[in-house]
């Protein structure tokens, strides 16, 4: 079943700088995938296409059986919720605690109340921060930080998650941590995709890579046998 | 679903309760500055109610005096006594003679020395007509006038109502205006609550992005900002009945001095039960009114990047 669909997709900005030209691209669902380049190649517009922030400019695009040009404004809410999306900067909450951080999610969708708290609980079990939920993000590390968002980002079973830089500000040691969580979502046949320009990490992954260049594919390694 | 639809109104309202306590002083500044512009059409409300309500009690003692020729006769008045007397609309007739007519003047003017050397009586007699309660309203008071103004006997007729009318005129005005002025000071509560809650729209810029992106629709984005305009409104609106209660608790020893020297009862009154629900209401409605046009303007600027 395929996750991601991407045909002769470009995005071109207004004033007429082309970040994408032709993708072709094809994620199943239960892959997961690297996005690597320069900056500037185009990851950043990959992911924000893929997320419904831009609309494509020309070509096809299909993300989680959505077609991206046909999705009504009203209903890109209803689309993110089955993207779980992790920011090189976080974007915590810093006047809520780690456990309310977490909820957000939840108490958007409307979820259950009665399930919300053991549902937090085990997406910090997760991440190893249980014993944290009562703790604001500014006493915490930028690694427990960023498992934090990783947290809220699966809080709510999403079946596709992006990570956009995820280890930019953390040492190997750290990212190496954060990596196994990934392989471990992936393990659970979610869908993973990590735009990075981080190449021990892709190393050590030993996953599918899609290499950028000026908006244009580079390189596909293909689907992971 | 419905009792989850409740709770999480529930918790929406309390934590935007909580995010006004949070900042107690802002909080009170905006229900100070929404309270005084919504308690001043309210008094000026108040203020013309209670003077029509006087004059109403004035009204109702409108009554039409008819001189007489100086040639009628005594017998001959009191022929057109009994006749008005039997007009419909009329209640009763008191009629005072020149002779009575001279004798109250002296008694009232002060001037009954001078009036002796006077050799004949200048005032002409009086027919005073009471109209019955049904007649007593200016439109059936000036036909009545014109009905009798017609009797050759009558030399001026005269409705004592003319001033009262006027009072009446520019009451309408004045309710007219306090009206526009009500609209132009909604306008500028409107205006006030739009303001605090772009401000507050603009502080949790960030938290706005990320709930957008975790898939939250504008419709839970907006809804703790329009609970808290509509709060604001509604404080404000209580805030504005309490400067009324205050104001007219000062007034009222004077007011009350005031009517005991005309020898009356007149007690000035407050905010009726329905006028205080409708100016709470107008304070919460235009709170919510406020924060929904700012939200909704403010919220399609902010979009992920």
């Amino acid at each position: 079943m395929t996750m991601i669909n991407f045909a002769h997709v470009a995005k071109r900005y207004p004033g007429g700088f082309d970040a994408l030209r032709n993708i072709n691209l094809n994620i199943d669902a239960g892959e997961m995938a690297f996005i690597t380049g320069h900056s500037g190649a185009g990851k950043s517009t990959l992911l924000k296409l893929i997320t419904a922030i831009e609309r494509p400019s020309r070509g096809e695009a299909t993300v989680n059986g959505k077609n991206l040009l046909r999705l009504p404004r009203r209903r890109i809410p209803y689309f993110r919720r089955d993207i779980g999306i992790i920011f090189q900067d976080h974007k915590l909450l810093f006047d809520r605690t780690v456990y309310d951080n977490v909820a957000l999610p939840l108490i958007v969708t409307g979820a259950d109340q009665k399930e919300i708290p053991r549902r937090v609980r085990a997406a910090l079990e997760m991440v190893g921060l249980l014993d944290k939920e009562r703790m604001y993000p500014v006493t915490l590390s930028g690694g427990e930080q960023q498992r934090v968002g990783i947290a809220r980002a699966v809080v709510n079973k999403p079946p596709l998650l992006l990570a956009d830089e995820p280890t930019g500000n953390l040492d190997s040691a750290l990212s190496d941590e954060i990596l196994d969580l990934f392989l471990g979502f992936h393990h659970h046949g979610v869908t993973v995709l990590i735009a990075t320009h981080d190449w021990h990490l892709i190393d050590r992954a030993r996953q599918r890579i899609i290499e950028l260049k000026q908006g244009e594919l580079l390189r596909d390694t293909g689907q992971k046998k | 679903m419905i009792k989850n639809y409740f709770l999480r109104h529930a918790q929406v309202f309390f934590y935007s309760l909580g995010q006004l306590t949070r900042t107690p002083v802002a909080t009170l500044l905006t229900m100070a500055v929404i309270g005084i512009t919504l308690a001043l059409p309210a008094g000026l409300y108040v203020a013309i109610d209670n003077i029509q309500r006087l004059a109403r009690g004035w009204e109702d003692n409108g009554q039409i005096s008819l001189f007489l020729k100086q040639d009628v006769s005594v017998a001959a008045a009191e022929k057109l006594s009994n006749k008005i007397r039997r007009t419909p609309g009329v209640a009763w007739v008191d009629y005072i003679s020149r002779e009575a007519a001279l004798a109250e003047f002296k008694r009232l003017s002060g001037f009954g020395e001078a009036l002796k050397a006077l050799d004949s009586n200048p005032l002409p007699a009086v027919l005073i007509v009471h109209p019955s309660p049904a007649y007593a309203n200016p439109d059936a008071l000036q036909t009545l006038l014109k009905e009798l103004r017609h009797y050759n006997e009558v030399d001026i007729a005269q409705l004592d109502l003319e001033w009262v009318r006027r009072l009446h005129a520019m009451l309408d005005l004045a309710q007219q205006s306090v009206f526009i002025l009500a609209a132009g000071l909604g306008l500028a509560v409107l205006l006030i609550i739009g303001n605090t809650i772009r401000l507050a729209v603009l502080n949790r810029r960030d938290e706005i992005e990320i709930t957008k992106l975790i898939g939250g629709t504008n419709a839970f984005i907006r809804r703790p900002f329009l609970y808290a305009g509509t709060l604001q409104g509604l404080l404000g609106a209580i805030f504005a009945w309490l400067l009324l209660a205050l104001a007219l608790l000062l007034l009222s020893t004077p007011i009350q001095n005031l009517a005991s020297l005309y020898g009356s009862q007149f007690e000035a009154e407050s905010l009726s039960f329905l006028a205080t629900l409708a100016l709470i209401g107008i304070g919460g409605l235009l709170g919510w009114l406020g924060s929904r046009l700012a939200v909704g303007r403010h919220l399609r600027a902010i979009e992920p990047r």
